[in-house]
């Protein structure tokens, strides 16, 4: 039996001026997926992000997670309701440490509130032991303890990456939104960030990702959904979607012929 | 800083100025002090709205005056205690920065920049225009000086005492604000705005919070102030001393806790020297007209030269 859905898409649709970027796009992620969203450039991807993550504001359709929909303006509500994403170019708090970086992620985790920071009562700094000891597993597990106390704006870019994947974890998210997490990167990082990902996957938490790199794609996810054009192509699994004949003709034909 | 670097460097502050207090005897001296803790106190406030909200208030000036004219009214018309009045003027900076900021903070670009200049002008015309409360332009007097018990502030080395206890344990306060996660999630939000929005920081809420604090640490030194001088009226209050303050947190550093006590310090002493230099040079009239020069100047050479303000010459390699 398949699992409930996590994430349901439904008629989702985004026009900026004249332009239909999304047209219609209806999907599910389930929970404990990998999926990924492939297509070529302006196929609405990125944009899809941007109204799942509430970054942007649909002109029709809706977005249900965990059964109820997710607030249509700002961003921060759907980081609340347990939904991190990553940007396709890099967005970290450059100035800020590596550690902090992640400090700032685990934000949620946190209830310490003004007065109770500014007097640093016993219950805060206990919290906050808590917020470091989470932030130091999480640096662990992308492979960046030793840069803890770097400026994230100093490290080199695919090490960006992982500060902003970090970022991403210390909210203990039930979904996170990858967007083109291997732009970049070399083979080898490829291979690590792969690995990385079905880790996190297997921590519980959904993974739904934007990638060009097609062995890459296909080689991790559980299921693949084709746009063109903002337009659902194909969906299912990697397999069954590498062989359709539309999808090789609109897409994987450019890069594969 | 640690938390505990950051108490012993407030501790070693405060016996400093205990012993300043006591024992300067020049109240030109000491009227000085008053001044740069009283400026550094409204500008706190202000440096963490330009440094963290990256917005810039143009009239702090008007929530100096509430708090000011809040005691004022409360002590010398209505004989309410003094401090039963000052909490009053706080509550009432931070209500009126609330109130501005509310619709504010959901827009994004420069809003404030024209809302608080429009609240500025505003303010000072009410003050001067509601004679049968605020006084007129004549102003209120008979403001009593802040007492506990008999001991009353009405010395300026007791006011010393006061002003600089109550601005070092704000910057103690301040402190541990920055270092702790409220700090970091101010932080983040200067550093980027759609990054802290998907982690789950309600970046609007948080920009209003900032501002809501900084009417509340401008009205407490309004409410000193007017305590200290125990008389006041409406013209220190207007555009000049907004652009002032402002001027304090751009020469002392935004974002930096003890950049605004280091611009006000600024601000103090040259305006003090522009005044004994002035007469030097026969130029005896416009003096005010020369501060706005000067400080024209000293914001475009900061702009330019130093856009950290003088905070960021401590973290540069010598």
């Amino acid at each position: 039996m398949k699992p409930a859905p996590l994430l349901e898409v439904q008629e989702l649709t985004k026009e900026f001026g004249g332009i239909t970027a999304v047209a219609g796009v209806d999907f599910t992620v389930s929970a404990g997926q990998i999926k990924a969203l492939i297509g070529p450039n302006g196929a609405g991807k990125t944009t899809i992000f941007n109204l799942i993550s509430g970054a942007l504001e649909p002109t029709r359709g809706r977005v249900l997670f965990e059964g109820a929909p997710l607030p249509v303006h700002g961003a921060h509500a759907a980081a609340a309701r347990g939904i991190a994403r990553t940007f396709q170019l890099v967005r970290l708090f450059g100035e800020m440490t590596v550690l902090d970086n992640v400090l700032v992620g685990c934000h949620r985790r946190g209830r310490a509130g003004w007065a109770s920071c500014a007097l640093r009562t016993r219950a805060m700094r206990e919290e906050e032991r808590h917020l470091r000891a989470r932030a130091w597993q999480v640096l662990e597990l992308v492979g960046l303890e030793r840069r803890a106390h770097v400026a994230a704006s100093l490290l080199p870019y695919g090490e960006q990456r992982m500060v902003e994947l970090g970022r991403a974890l210390g909210m203990e998210p039930r979904l996170l939104l990858l967007d083109e997490p291997g732009a970049g990167l070399g083979p080898d990082e490829h291979r690590r960030l792969a690995a990385l990902i079905k880790t996190i996957r297997d921590g519980g938490t959904t993974v739904l990702l934007v990638d060009h790199h097609m062995d890459f794609v296909m080689d991790l996810s559980d299921e693949v959904l084709v746009l063109s054009y903002g337009r659902k192509l194909a969906e299912g699994d990697p397999r069954e979607v590498r062989a359709n004949a539309e999808v090789i003709a609109a897409y994987l034909g450019e890069e594969a012929a | 800083m640690s938390a505990r670097r950051r108490w012993t460097v407030l501790i070693a502050a405060a016996i400093l100025v205990a012993l300043v207090g006591a024992g300067v005897r020049s109240t030109y001296v000491l009227g000085m002090l008053v001044f740069i803790g009283l400026y550094a106190m409204a500008a706190l406030g202000l440096s963490l709205v330009m440094g963290f909200a990256g917005q810039v208030s143009l009239g702090q000036a008007a929530f100096f005056a509430i708090g000011a004219y809040v005691s004022g009214v409360l002590t010398a018309s209505h004989g309410w205690n003094g401090w039963a009045a000052l909490l009053a003027a706080v509550v009432a900076g931070a209500v009126a920065a609330l109130l501005i900021g509310l619709p504010i903070f959901r827009l994004s670009g420069l809003l404030l920049a024209m809302a608080s200049l429009g609240f500025g002008i505003i303010v000072y015309y009410v003050l001067v225009n509601w004679s049968g409360v605020t006084g007129g332009p004549s102003g209120l007097t008979g403001i009593p000086p802040l007492a506990v018990g008999r001991f009353r502030f009405d010395t300026d080395g007791r006011v010393v005492w006061l002003v600089w206890g109550l601005l070092l344990l704000l910057l103690g306060l301040g402190g541990n604000l920055v270092d702790s996660r409220i700090g970091r999630a101010l932080r983040a939000v200067h550093g980027s705005e759609t990054a802290a929005e998907a982690v789950g920081i309600d970046t609007a809420r948080l920009k209003l919070a900032v501002f809501t604090l900084a009417g509340a640490s401008t009205a407490l030194a309004g409410s000193l102030y007017a305590h200290y001088l125990t008389f006041i009226n409406p013209s220190p209050f207007g555009f000049t001393f907004s652009v002032e303050l402002v001027v304090m947190v751009v020469l002392g550093g935004a974002s930096s806790l003890w950049g605004g006590v280091l611009g006000a310090a600024a601000v103090v002493l040259l305006v003090e020297a522009l005044r004994s230099l002035l007469p030097l040079l026969s130029l005896s009239r416009g003096a005010a007209e020369y501060e706005i020069v000067l400080f024209g100047l000293l914001l475009m050479a900061f702009m330019i030269f130093l856009p950290g303000g003088l905070a960021e010459l401590r973290r540069r390699p010598a």
